[in-house]
């Protein structure tokens, strides 16, 4: 059986620069799945990657179909829910124009509603705030935002970039046990890179240690948790 | 009291029209950035191509709404051809296809129509509107249809999917792959819209400064003035814009001595100047609040 998720010997490339050296990964579906390594080591680059937002030359398939090639928007509506560095917010709209943007490429105008409905049960922050630009909100409020953003698009996939930065610690807490349950309940798989690795590798079963661009080291996430060696070469805590 | 109600209504009538180039000019703007100096001349060449039509026969609404299809296409057409594989070029490069686009339009027109002034004729006529010597039947219509299809087009951005889609295209593209949205094309539909919107404005004013290939010099600086007055950035500002500078240059160009209408076009300019010296976001272009 092919895994869920599949990258084969990716190279990237930012104009001259080649930010990926032949990195290969791979994830079960349903599983949470964690990219860790220092500033500069290429795991924004490997999620750019994915979703085609990079020059990238190697092969990509998601539930055995090729998806490398094909362009963002054809990604995004194979189920690809891609949260960016910085959230990627639309900060001038409204959190409810924020949640339908979420849902752009699906046309079941009932199921939208429900689902927005959801995301407010779900969050009754963003409930409160309904008609409020989103630029108004606290960062915590905006990473949950991001969060209902990217399941409105009902993913089969969810690739977030570093959701802890910038919040505080209580909040990231809450932020971890929400994406926990966001993979239980929803069945989402999650691909997540941190710079905070001791919280990611709590949830994560799965982890990858990327160093300049290669795989330096995977493993089960407990193992890697353990292993003071790499503990203290690339994680740094 | 007359007087004034009445060159405020015609102020308003050529505001109106202003406010239109106006929103072209901060559509454009919005998606791509930079400010379309040729925004005019397209709406020129759809106001022509209108003019064709009707002296092959072809009644005044099938031509107008003819007019407004066809230059609906030639926006895309312009984004797909010019402006596209321009995308990542340097605010230079665009400027000089803009300039380009503005030149070629201008001397086509001049080539294919020539440059003598040819008459425009007036959807509704010009007798006194419901018998009121205030404001001409064509003044009306010129408020009316430009206002119609503002309260269109601002039901479209706020309440159809694509609309959101190209509001969010337009404040952050790469956000806006992410949600599936293909930016590509919500640009080329901002060049349509906004070309469309500019043929409106051209078949209303032509028949008031006839038909020329230069006849939309004026309206263009008058829209620059509108769109900077409100705020580069806010749709609502560009329209409320234009019908203050409507207004303002009507008003000052009757009341105040020595301001005859050799003067209004350079009012205009002075009221860049002014606006981009005290406050360059405009009335309307408000600040965005954000929280980091």
């Amino acid at each position: 059986m092919s895994a869920f998720l599949e990258a084969k010997d990716l190279d990237a490339f930012y104009g001259q620069v080649q930010a990926l050296h032949g990195l290969s990964l791979s994830m079960e579906r349903g599983t949470i799945t964690t990219l860790l390594g220092a500033n500069g080591a290429g795991k924004t680059t490997t999620l750019r990657a994915i979703c085609n937002m990079i020059r990238t030359s190697g092969t990509i398939s998601l539930n055995g179909q090729r998806i490398s090639g094909r362009s963002t928007e054809r990604i995004v509506e194979m189920g690809v829910a891609h949260v960016p560095q910085g959230r990627g917010t639309f900060t001038t709209l409204s959190v409810d124009e924020n949640l339908r943007l979420g849902a752009m490429t699906r046309t079941d105008h009932r199921g939208i509603e429900d689902d927005i409905e959801k995301m407010f049960a779900r969050f009754p922050i963003l409930k409160k705030r309904r008609s409020q630009q989103a630029g108004t909100l606290s960062g915590g409020e905006q990473q949950m935002l991001a969060v209902a953003r990217a399941l409105m698009l009902r993913p089969q996939l969810m690739l977030l970039d570093e959701p802890s930065f910038g919040l505080a610690p209580l909040v990231v807490q809450e932020l971890f046990e929400i994406l926990g349950q966001v993979n239980r309940d929803d069945g989402v798989s999650i691909l997540v890179v941190e710079q905070n690795a001791q919280l990611a590798l709590k949830i994560a079963t799965k982890a990858y240690v990327i160093a300049s661009g290669r795989i330096a080291m995977s493993g089960a996430a407990e193992e890697i948790a353990q292993d003071d060696e790499v503990r203290k070469s690339y994680l740094g805590y | 009291m007359e007087l004034l109600i009445g060159q405020t209504l015609s102020g308003l009538a050529n505001g109106a029209i202003y406010a239109c180039i106006a929103l072209a000019l901060v559509m454009i703007y919005k998606t791509i950035d930079h400010l379309n100096i040729a925004q005019g001349e397209m709406a020129m060449i759809s106001t022509f191509f209108a003019w064709q039509l009707m002296e092959w026969g072809v009644p005044y609404w099938p031509a107008f709404f003819l007019t407004i299809f066809v230059a609906f296409c030639g926006g895309v057409a312009i984004d797909r051809v010019l402006f596209r594989p321009l995308a990542k070029a340097p605010v230079l490069t665009h400027l000089a296809g803009f300039v380009a686009l503005f030149m070629i339009l201008n001397s086509v027109a001049g080539l294919v129509w020539d440059f003598t002034i040819k008459p425009f004729p007036y959807p509704f006529g010009t007798s006194p509107f419901l018998g009121s010597s205030l404001i001409s039947t064509h003044q009306a219509a010129m408020i009316g249809i430009s206002m119609v299809l503002l309260f269109l087009l601002y039901l479209f951005f706020q309440f159809t999917r694509i609309g959101l889609a190209m509001r969010a295209a337009a404040t952050l593209p790469e956000s806006a792959r992410l949600v599936g949205i293909r930016t590509g094309r919500m640009v080329s539909l901002g060049w349509g819209m906004a070309s469309a919107i500019g043929a409106v404005a051209g078949m209303l004013i032509a028949p008031v400064v006839f038909l020329e290939p230069n006849m939309m010099a004026g309206i263009l600086l008058y829209g620059f003035a509108a769109a900077v007055l409100g705020g580069l950035s806010s749709p609502a500002g560009a329209v409320a814009g234009g019908l203050l500078v409507g207004v303002f240059e009507n008003l000052v160009g009757t009341f105040v001595p020595g301001v005859g209408h050799e003067i209004k076009l350079p009012l205009a300019l002075a009221l860049i100047i002014a606006v981009l010296a005290l406050k360059p976001n405009g009335l309307f272009g408000r600040k965005i609040t954000q929280r980091v």
